[in-house]
């Protein structure tokens, strides 16, 4: 049998892991292309406030990737260590997208990050802003690669069972890098982090503005970031609302339970926008419902069904009984290779059998379950409701809020008041913690509402950990949370010292003499015409 | 899946071949970022001499690092079953690796930040740890992997392993961290060689010069013992290299001196571990003589020839098991399945030299001495 405590301090331990290095990474995947698009307007245009741009938000954006580099080889080591089932189980299709992340991804940003820093000197302008572009290029390459992967794991595509190896096998690789899931995904995550960066940006603009130091960088990342962030914004809640309707088609319990709709409604189904879901009784209570308004979103249609929680538990009892045959034949089959009956038994149910592993956390010898072991392996299958309930509409609740504001943000720099509008700055700065926090509540969603599986219907999570020993997870456990603690503190400080520290020291403004000087260090009124011209460039770049 | 132009057997081989390159290429390149770091304490006494050394390496150390976690990703990739037994049954030996490489990053990066002595001091002994502990422990387990490693599978190939953390800290376990140290120490020693000038280079000259010796010392001294006392396994049953992969079908024997068996057949692989003494000696001259340049192509054949040492001694195993030798690893039966070697295969064919050519751009970029001008002049320097 399975020590649940060891599986369960597993999880945890990866859920901390994750959602700590995620702290790190939109931050990378935003910031970046902002220095890039600064970086151009500077090769362009010429002008050395552009270039000092660039250096002060690498400066922050060092510290942050740096965080992000240690964190990230964590989570690579960790399939393996914590999860070396999983690892053997569907090791022949995930560990590919992870293996082409390092070889087209990685090594990309990795290799350039250390010329962008250190290239400043050495390398002609148009080199150096290659170098930037190739990094952000990187990045977000890896995000890609990653998010193929993680798709998978939310929609197994293009794989099957092999009796011989006791594994999932690739059949088409095309299908996994072209999984629906994956490519909504994708976009949903690169926008959100370019929303962190975009927000990043301004509220530490914001932040100078308002004790009226640095103007001149700050004005103009402000104008970048407003337009940046209301693009991407704008793209987080399309490309969200593609990732639910997938999820409509592959997740059904995931896109119920965060509903939180427990019984199948005629159609088109009703949005529950808030209420108190209760798992036990299996109802929501004080839920206030939009009518048809659910339907709408996740089957694009007015007669689509959406099952609810509890039909679809129906569903996985039928299934369960369906991969206890696959299981069956299974075990004949690993006697005897050449049993044609079992063979063909196994192929009509082996795509339940994943199903089936829910039993081994009741027993091992599943085929022998009792009735109530497999209803009880039926319900298994829904995750905790409310948590998800929640966290999915703070996710939601920030991103429309994101657009608000970068809608208003964009609209108040076009109208060159930025500095005049005080009580907007002190927004900006407030909503700095925003996307982190929506981005957070994402992740939970997408992992949390795929329990209990490690790959949706095909292997169960607490089956998927190692055999570790209790006490070695206790150590890595308590390893990882303080030094995580202890470099999170560090790294806090040192961005706020680099921040109250400001532009000037890394990057002082080029001389009287400089040919920049005149449009950079003009007085206020010329300053503003100036910033008025300043995004065109930008947003041309 | 006609379309694969190489059968199921060769697409084995050519992977057993590439995670020897990826191995190889972490060794060598993230080699000398862990040997300088090693050396950092002993060859820079003062922190405008540490900071010369941290700068040496701080440009690239992190594209460096990639060839770890592609080597990494390959093995999950192409061998499953080695990835999911070597990572989690050298759990607590995988953790201290992680710790001591989560310093790295945040060492390089934070310790230019605040000019407090007792600050760098910190972060200096954080990129000690940093480059000493993984060298030790990847040395303690390439070590291992010559011995066995406790493990087994359920009917079902779930890996269970019965052994603990200090189990792997044997004496000939240790013996092989510390080639890994002096080797990566040596390799270190002629970047610094290379990259700087006066008293450091001086100090690495005298520090590299003396590992290199003990490299090849301690790196004959394993091989004897490897071919005297340490068991070693053999596959008795018949292999079939195309069939699906699964360990549970073999009978091995294990006794003394079977790692020597590939050598006593195919006597032209001696050359591997020739080289790795010669080159490991060669080094230790050249660090003498100043010759920065050619002691680090000296110390990366050695790095080079002493991993292809262990693959030849144990082909076709990739992880044999010493508590069940039937259950031990090989590359016929511990691999993805061919369509998966081939996708592998096709990214790697496209993307590697793509990799390579980038790499030594950035090298030549970044050529030349690092001095305490270059360090002032550099906006970012560490």
């Amino acid at each position: 049998m399975i020590d649940m405590t060891v599986v369960e301090l597993s999880r945890l331990q990866f859920a901390l892991t994750a959602m700590y290095h995620f702290l790190f990474v939109p931050l990378t995947l935003g910031l970046s292309f902002l220095m890039a698009i600064m970086e151009s307007v500077y090769v362009m245009t010429g002008r050395d406030v552009w270039r000092r741009m660039t250096l002060f938000w690498g400066v922050l954006f060092g510290i942050n990737f740096a965080m992000g580099v240690a964190t990230g080889i964590v989570m690579e080591f960790q399939f393996g260590m914590n999860w070396a089932y999983y690892s053997h189980y569907v090791g022949d299709i995930f560990g590919a997208p992870l293996a082409i992340e390092g070889l087209m991804a990685f090594f990309l940003e990795a290799t350039f990050i250390g010329l962008f820093f250190f290239g400043w000197n050495r390398l002609s302008k148009l080199q150096h802003l290659a170098i930037t572009w190739l990094v952000a290029l990187g990045a977000n390459f890896s995000a890609l690669w990653i998010l193929v992967a993680n798709g998978w794991m939310q929609n197994p595509v293009g794989a099957v069972f092999n009796p011989d190896t006791m594994r999932m096998e690739i059949t088409d690789f095309m299908a996994v890098i072209f999984n629906p899931v994956a490519q909504a995904k994708f976009v949903h995550t690169v926008s959100a982090g370019y929303v962190t960066g975009a927000i990043f940006v301004m509220s530490v603009s914001a932040f100078y503005l308002l004790r009226g130091k640095h103007k001149d960088i700050a004005r103009r990342s402000i104008a970048v970031a407003a337009s940046f962030g209301l693009a991407s914004a704008l793209s987080v809640v399309v490309l969200g609302d593609e990732s639910g309707y997938a999820a409509t088609e592959h997740q059904k319990m995931k896109l119920a339970a965060i509903e939180a709709m427990w019984h199948t409604e005629p159609a088109p189904a009703g949005f529950t926008v808030i209420g108190l879901p209760d798992q036990s009784g299996q109802s929501n209570r004080f839920e206030i419902k939009i009518p048809w308004l659910m339907g709408l979103i996740a089957t694009r249609s007015l007669d689509g069904e959406i099952p609810g929680i509890l039909e679809l538990v129906e569903r996985a009892e039928h299934r369960i009984r369906g991969g206890q045959l696959a299981y069956a034949a299974l075990e004949r089959l690993r006697e005897d290779r050449t049993d044609t009956a079992a063979r063909a038994a196994f192929d009509a149910h082996w795509s339940d059998l994943g199903h089936a592993l829910l039993l081994k956390r009741y027993r091992d010898d599943i085929l022998h379950a009792t009735e109530q072991e497999i209803s009880q392996a039926a319900l298994d299958t829904v995750p905790r409701v409310a948590p998800l309930f929640w966290t999915f509409r703070i996710m939601a609740g920030i991103g429309f809020y994101l657009i608000a504001f970068f809608a208003f943000a964009f609209w108040v720099v076009t109208r060159n008041r930025i500095e005049e509008s005080r009580r907007f700055l002190w927004i900006a700065l407030w909503s700095l913690p925003l996307p982190w926090i929506a981005i957070e509540c994402g992740w939970f969603v997408a992992e949390y509402g795929r329990q209990p599986w490690a790959v949706e219907g095909v292997l169960p999570t607490f089956y998927a950990a190692s055999g570790i020993a209790l006490k070695d997870i206790l150590i890595s456990l308590a390893g990882f949370v303080i030094i995580y603690t202890g470099l999170a503190i560090v790294a806090a400080k040192l961005m706020l010292k680099a921040i109250e520290k400001g532009p000037d020291v890394l990057a002082p403004p080029a001389g009287d003499d400089a040919p920049a000087a005149v449009d950079d260090d003009a007085p206020e009124s010329d300053g503003r015409a100036l910033d008025a011209l300043d995004p065109a460039p930008a947003a041309r770049a | 899946m006609d379309f694969i132009p190489f059968d199921y057997a060769t697409l084995r081989l050519i992977w057993w071949l590439l995670l020897g390159v990826l191995l190889i290429g972490f060794a060598v390149m993230d080699g000398f970022d862990l040997g300088v770091g090693t050396l950092l304490p002993f060859v820079a006494k003062t922190d405008a001499e540490r900071r010369i050394v941290v700068n040496t390496i701080g440009p690239v150390w992190e594209g460096n690092q990639v060839w770890l976690i592609l080597g990494g990703g390959a093995i999950f990739a192409a061998f499953p079953p080695l990835y999911a037994v070597s990572f989690s049954g050298f759990y607590l030996a995988m953790f201290l690796i992680l710790f001591a490489l989560i310093l790295r990053p945040v060492g390089f990066k934070f310790r230019g930040k605040v000019e407090d002595p007792r600050w760098r001091e910190t972060w200096d002994w954080a990129l000690f740890v940093g480059g000493a502990v993984p060298a030790l422990i990847f040395g303690v387990a390439v070590g291992n992997v010559l011995l066995g490693a406790p493990f087994h599978f359920t009917p079902e190939l779930r890996a269970v392993y019965t052994g603990g953390f200090f189990d792997l800290l044997t004496p000939f376990a240790l013996l092989a961290g510390l080639v890994s140290v002096s080797l990566l120490v040596a390799h270190g020693a002629a970047m610094l060689v290379m990259k700087t000038d006066g008293p450091i280079a001086t100090r690495a000259a005298r520090y590299g010069s003396v590992a290199g010796v003990l490299a090849a010392a301690l790196f004959v001294a394993a091989g004897v013992w490897i071919a005297t006392g340490i068991a070693g396994f053999r596959v008795d049953s018949v292999v079939d290299t195309a069939l699906a992969s699964n360990p549970l079908h073999k009978t091995v024997s294990t006794a003394p001196g079977l790692w020597m068996d590939n050598y006593r057949t195919m006597p032209l692989t001696m050359a591997a571990p020739l080289l790795g003494v010669l080159g490991a000696l060669a080094s230790a001259v050249l660090l003498r003589l100043r010759r920065g340049g050619l002691a680090f192509v000296a110390s990366g054949v050695s790095i080079a020839s002493v991993i292809l040492t262990v693959g030849f001694a144990i082909f076709p195993f990739l992880l044999p098991s010493s508590s069940v030798p039937g259950a031990g690893l090989t590359l016929w039966d511990a691999s993805s399945s061919r369509l998966t070697l081939w996708i592998m295969l096709l990214a790697t064919i496209v993307f590697l030299p793509l990799v390579l050519l980038y790499t030594a751009w950035v090298y030549r970029v970044l050529r030349g001495k690092v001095t305490d001008a270059s360090v002032a002049d550099t906006p970012n320097a560490y």
